[in-house]
Order: C-alpha cells, then structure tokens, then sequence
C-alpha cells in the first residue's frame, strides 16, 4: 500500500513539474516578446537603406510607447546570416535590411504600431514595423498546447492516483472488516472505528508519500540539470520558482488527505450496514 | 416498559428469519432478571445463537419487541447502541479475537474502547490473563493460541469491564473438563456481583454445575421453560462469596 502511493505520487510530481515548467518557459517568452517590436528597411541601396534606418532610429526614440530601441548593427547580422548565406556579404550583391530592435512600454498592440508607422512613413517609407510576438506565433501555439498536454496529464494521473489510493486503502480495510466488526460489537463508535483505520492509513500513506516526493523531485532535478546544460535560449527560462516547489510538496499531502478520506468512508460504509 | 430496575432484557413476541428462509426464532417472549444466572439450551441448529445475537445487540429481529434496561431497542436510534452493547460482556461462539492484536490487547479492548486510561487497565488486564492461566501467553497473537487458549482470552475480554449482562455463546466448548468449571466459576462470581449471566450450551452436564441456575429451552426455534424460570421471576439474594479469590 505505501509503495503504490510512493509510485503514484512520484508519476504525479514528475508530471507537474513538467507542466509547471512549461507553463513557466511560455510566460517568460511571451513577456519577453510581446514588449517587443522590430523595423525592417528593406532598401536595396546601402547608403539609402542607412539614412532611412538612421532617421527612424531618431523619430521611434521620441515615441511615447517605445523604452529603449536598438540599431542591429550590419557586422551582427552578418554574423546571424553567415550559415544562410555564405561568409563574405557585402551588402551590394544580397540586400540585407536593416533591422532595429524596439523595447515598448506596453504590449505591441497593432494601434501602437499604426501609430509608429505614420510617424516614420514620410522619412523611411521603406520601414516595415512589425510586433515580435506575431513572428512567434507558431512558437506560442505549440507551447500553449503542449502546457495543455502537460495539464491534461497531470489531470489524469492525478485521477489515476486518487483511484490507486482508494483502491488501496479499501483493500486493507476489507482485510480488516473481521476487526471492524468485533470493535463494532463492543460497543465501539462508528468514528471510534474509523479513527483506528485513518491513523493507521495515514502513516501508510505519509511514508508512502514521502518517498514518491523525494523520488520525483529527485528526477525533476536530474531532468533539470540535463536542460540547463542544454543551454539553449528557448529552454533557458523554463525553470521553477519557489511558489512551484510548494505545489509540488502539495501532491503528497494530498494522496494523505485522499487516503485518510477513503479510509473513513469505507469503514463507515462497511459500518452502516450492521446493526 | 415496566420497572427499569427489575428487568434486564424483555422478548415479547420475536420472530427472526434470515432472508426469506423460514423463522429460525418464532414467537419468543421471556425476561431476564438482574443477578440471574441463565443457560439456554437445545439441538444444535435449534436458534441458541440466533438468540443471543439478538441478545447482544448483533441483529434486528423481524418482528416482535425487545427491551434492554428498560429502553426499547428496537426503535432505538443506531447512534445510541454503543453506549448499551458497553454494558454487554460476549463469548462469541467462534471466539472473534482481532488477529493482529495480542493477547492482552484483546483482553484490553472493551477497556479501551470505553476511554479507560491506559495506566489503569493494566493491572486489570493482567489479573484477568492470570486468572485465565494465559499470564504466559499475554504477548501471543491468537493464531499461536490453541483452540482452548483462545476461548480463555475471549472469556477474560467478555468479563474484563465487569458488564450488567454476560451473553456466552459455548464457552466452554473447547476447554477440558477441569477448565470448564474453572470459567464457570468466574461466571458465578461475576454473577454474585450482580451481573445477569446468560449461557448457551448443549452440555448437559454443564447445567448441573450451577444449582441455582435457570434453564431456557429452545425447540426448533420455540422456547420452553423447563423450571418455570421465565414465568415465574426468580429471586435470589445476590451473596458475596470469596471462595475462590476473584477480584474485579
Ligand atoms: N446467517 C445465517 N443465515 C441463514 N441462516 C442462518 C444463519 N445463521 C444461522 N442460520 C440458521 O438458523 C438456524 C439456527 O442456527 P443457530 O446458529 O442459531 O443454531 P444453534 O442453536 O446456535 O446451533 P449450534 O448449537 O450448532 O451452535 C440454523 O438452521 C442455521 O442454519
Ligand atoms: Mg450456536
């Protein structure tokens, strides 16, 4: 009985730890991006591409939406598109935009950039402004639904345990229906009776718990070392904070409070059915 | 109800059937006085322990009444019959003992159920283990007890709260001869005390052990009354006798 709930509880914590890290990664992304904005010039001649790109420079900085913004500059993107396009570009025989790289106040909402996009028309009408989030899109999609995924099977293994530990606790309780029963005819109260077996289910399901926990944190925290050495962008933020650690320790204390439920629900079942 | 101080249990027309079989108890009447000492009789399959379930509060009958200590059980909210099976002392025919407790857990049971503190029923507990002869075995499970040793503990667990009625389903049954009269004894001195003592037997031998016992007899689930024991209400003085050194 206490190694089903171990088992189940370190399937549950693992799974939540996911989720909760998935969760995590897609919000850090999404602020990270959703404040964020990029101008294209696309302008086939160098010198014109760099006086339109540095007259925007100078209007987007006095917009009242726009905290920081950022020339990329040509050696960067040189370097950015040098597995694309070769070593060697010069910026005469492949036009490359210029990019710059807007911090906002606010979220890039489309009245925003409207608003951008009037300001600098007239002085580099070969600007194109676009939110970063709308590149990512696809990206957001996949993550919302693999936070779904996530969700949907903590969901059912949260289930799958809760039916484990009722199944478990109602199979050592049909084991003891004889003591039920000679407890009952000495004049023991239904609550007397179910008191026994909740203490004793309890301690099953406590050590039980405790050792699913430290089994799933420690995979958790394996499966969190091999990420961090990853050490690419996209995973970098999907650690967990504290606040997650404290859920985490929370599905134990559940699979306690489920078992002792069962406990007292089955002996007081069993009960209402004798005289 | 008549007077709550004269009558321990009243039957008054009780039937008892087990599912639609025909009644294994029929038309049932009889009270039990205090400080009585009863056996119950009969072919085995005759209803003695149908009896007695009902006696101890096991089983609802299927028709009839059946009063306790002056309150009708029958109509009796189930939450209240904890506080009346307390005042029962039961050798259960197959003896009942929880298998995972000891012994002297046991014995401890009713004692601990009624919320006695566990520094004040050890001496008792013990006492009782010696009286029975078990003092030895006081830390064995039941299933290392031979069929004697366990009855001894189920008796010592009956007896040990000192209960207004003692209900024995053969409790002598699986116990030598010497050791039969040995229990009885300590049924007679619980008796003496005041407690009503009901035994089911089919030993015959066992009724002459008593003298001042009364005998009910059940028939294919019909009581007859061989010494005018159910109409005529006995009274006997209630003597302390320290013959044989029972403390409770
Ligand atoms: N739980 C039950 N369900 C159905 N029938 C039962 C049940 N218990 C007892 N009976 C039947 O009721 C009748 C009386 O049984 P009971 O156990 O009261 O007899 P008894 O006098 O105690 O017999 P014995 O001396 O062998 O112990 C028997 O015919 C028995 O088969
Ligand atoms: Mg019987």
């Amino acid at each position: 009985m206490p190694w089903v709930i171990a088992i189940m509880v370190a399937l549950t914590v693992i799974a939540a730890a996911g989720g909760l890290a998935m969760h995590n990664l897609a919000m850090e992304a999404k602020n990270e991006l959703s404040g964020g904005a990029t101008v294209q010039i696309v302008e086939p001649s160098p010198t014109e591409r760099n006086r339109q790109a540095e007259a925007a420079e100078i209007l987007l900085a006095q917009h009242p939406a726009v905290a920081s913004l950022r020339r990329v500059p040509d050696a960067e993107l040189d370097r950015l598109l040098e597995p694309w396009l070769g070593a060697g570009t010069d910026g005469e025989s492949i036009p490359v935009p210029a990019l710059i790289d807007l911090r906002l106040r606010t979220e890039a909402t489309e009245a925003e950039l409207d608003s951008m996009r009037r300001l600098v028309s007239a002085e580099a009408p070969a600007a194109r402004i676009d939110a970063q989030s709308s590149w990512l899109k696809p990206v957001f999609s996949a993550i919302t639904s693999l936070q779904w995924l996530a969700i949907a099977l903590v969901v059912l293994l949260g289930l799958t345990s809760a039916a484990a530990v009722w199944l478990a606790s109602r199979s050592a309780l049909g084991a003891n229906r004889n003591t039920i029963e000679v407890v009952h005819l000495l004049g023991g109260t239904d609550s007397q009776i179910a008191r026994i077996f909740q203490r004793s289910i309890a301690l099953d399901a406590t050590l039980g718990g405790t050792v699913g926990l430290l089994l799933g944190v420690g995979a958790v925290m394996m499966l969190g070392n091999q990420f961090s050495g990853l050490d690419s962008g996209m995973i970098a933020g999907g650690g967990l904070a504290g606040a997650d650690w404290l859920v985490l320790a929370a599905i134990p204390l559940a699979g306690v409070v489920i078992a002792i439920l069962t406990a007292r629900l089955t002996v007081m079942t069993a009960l209402r059915r004798m005289l | 109800m008549k007077n709550v101080e004269t009558e321990v249990v009243t039957f008054n027309n009780v039937g008892l059937r087990y599912g639609t079989d025909r009644e294994v108890l029929s038309d049932v009447s009889f009270t039990l006085y205090p400080g009585s000492f009863y056996f119950l009789t009969g072919a085995s399959g005759a209803g003695k322990t149908s009896l007695l379930k009902l006696l101890y509060l096991a089983q609802r009958p299927s028709r009839g009444m059946i009063s306790m200590f002056g309150t009708d059980v029958i109509t009796l909210p189930r939450a209240r019959l904890p506080a009346f099976r307390r005042r029962l002392g039961v050798v259960f025919q197959d003896f009942r003992l929880v298998p995972h407790l000891s012994a002297f857990d046991n014995v401890a049971l009713p004692l601990r159920v009624s919320g006695v503190r566990e520094a004040d029923l050890r001496k008792p507990v013990a006492d009782m283990l010696e009286w029975v002869g078990l003092s030895h075995r006081a830390d064995a499970q039941p299933a290392t007890l031979s069929g004697g040793e366990q009855q001894r503990v189920a008796i010592a667990r009956a007896v040990i709260a000192r209960p207004d009625m003692l209900v024995a389903d053969e409790p002598t049954g699986n116990v030598d001869p010497e050791m039969a009269l040995k229990l009885l004894r300590l049924f007679e001195a619980l008796n003496r005390l005041g407690t009503t003592v009901v035994v089911a037997t089919h030993d015959v031998h066992l009724l002459r052990k008593v003298p001042e016992s009364l005998i009910m007899r059940l028939d294919k689930g019909r009581l007859s009354d061989p010494t005018g024991a159910l109409r005529y209400p006995p009274r006997r003085e209630i003597m302390p006798r320290d013959d044989d050194g029972i403390e409770f």
